[in-house]
């Protein structure tokens, strides 16, 4: 980031490159909708952007850089200008034939697969389902905590409140998931 | 010990927290069936599959940051701009040399002109020319078409 400050271009394009899926991706199941999603991870790339002269490394770039992804989902969620645009994430997964061969496949060969991936498809829906409930700034802290992994410390400073705040609020909303997904954990806990 | 069950799921508790911990959960059955679930909720999440971002995407962020207007401060007043210094080095250049060029040369009066001026008391007692007629007015001249 300091190089991107120093007007390197190049440094820019490989921000977009580091951080481009892993933002589209927390912003995806924040909003729960992709396109909604992509405009604005490219929102967040513009206003890093456009803060670049002003950038102080006083935090990590992570920490700043979520910290305006997680703004504009909660407003843009709270806005609800896109309401009618979303697509629900209960839309079946549409999955194009690879090749002529799966055509080739006989009915009884194939059914074992689909079923497999209706019981896959089935759990997914579920794991969907149990984190949109969430209120929307545990959603952003288990997500945070759960897939970019940061520590609680960073996912404190994006969400603005004491670490022992946040340390509590991921207990709520895993102790939520935890009785969401009862079925699927009773599941996990035989494997 | 809420708050520390997710940290040692996570493993991000110091090893005096771990041990804590552990020492409460070797007498706590409730506890060690949260922590299981815990794993398990954890679990579950990473079966969420990742998404791509479209192939697009590099190019509308570039698209929209080359659209962003170029700051400038209040200090770019004053800052020439390269092709602005340029033109006016030029200039400065360009007036020099004329001034420099311009006092080494003095005009010079044409030397063929100086007979003609000096001969002007002989041109202005030239006989012929006192006998050509007295210049036409304006007038006149109108009136002497009309009747034309």
């Amino acid at each position: 980031m300091l190089d991107v400050k120093a007007g390197d271009e190049q440094s820019f394009g490989l921000l977009l490159h580091r951080y481009r899926s892993p933002l589209v991706n927390f912003l995806y199941r924040m909003v729960r909708n992709r396109e909604q999603a992509e405009d604005l991870a490219q929102e967040v790339f513009l206003r890093v952007y456009r803060a670049r002269e002003e950038y102080v490394p006083s935090a990590k770039f992570t920490t700043w850089l979520f910290r305006i992804a997680t703004n504009l989902a909660l407003n843009s969620l709270r806005d609800n200008r896109y309401q009618r645009m979303e697509i629900s994430l209960d839309a079946p997964v549409t999955v194009d034939a690879e090749d002529g061969e799966e055509k080739a496949l006989d009915v009884a060969e194939k059914h074992p697969n689909i079923e497999q991936h209706l019981i896959e498809e089935t759990r997914r829906k579920m794991i969907r389902h149990a984190i949109e409930k969430l209120p929307e700034k545990q959603r952003a802290a288990v997500l945070l905590h759960k897939y970019q992994e940061l520590d609680y410390g960073e996912i404190a400073k994006i969400l603005q409140c004491s670490e022992s705040a946040l340390k509590s609020l991921l207990f709520r909303a895993y102790e939520t998931l935890r009785v969401e997904l009862a079925p699927l954990v009773a599941q996990q806990g035989k494997l | 010990m809420e708050n520390k069950i997710l940290g040692y799921v996570d493993g991000r508790l110091k090893e005096g927290e771990r041990l804590e911990v552990e020492k409460h959960l070797a007498t706590c059955a409730a506890c060690r069936v949260r922590v299981n679930e815990f794993r398990a909720v954890r679990g579950l999440l990473d079966e969420l599959p990742v998404i791509e971002p479209s192939s697009a995407f590099d190019l509308r962020v570039h698209a929209r940051v080359a659209a962003e207007p170029v700051k400038q401060s209040w200090w770019a007043w004053f800052t020439p701009s390269p092709r602005v210094a340029f033109a006016a080095s030029l200039l400065l250049l360009a007036t020099v040399w004329i001034g420099t060029h311009s006092s080494n040369n003095p005009p010079q009066i044409a030397q063929d002109d100086i007979p003609v001026l000096e001969n002007y008391d002989v041109l202005s007692s030239f006989d012929p020319l006192t006998e050509l007629p007295p210049p036409v007015q304006a007038d006149e001249a109108t009136q002497q078409n009309q009747q034309m």
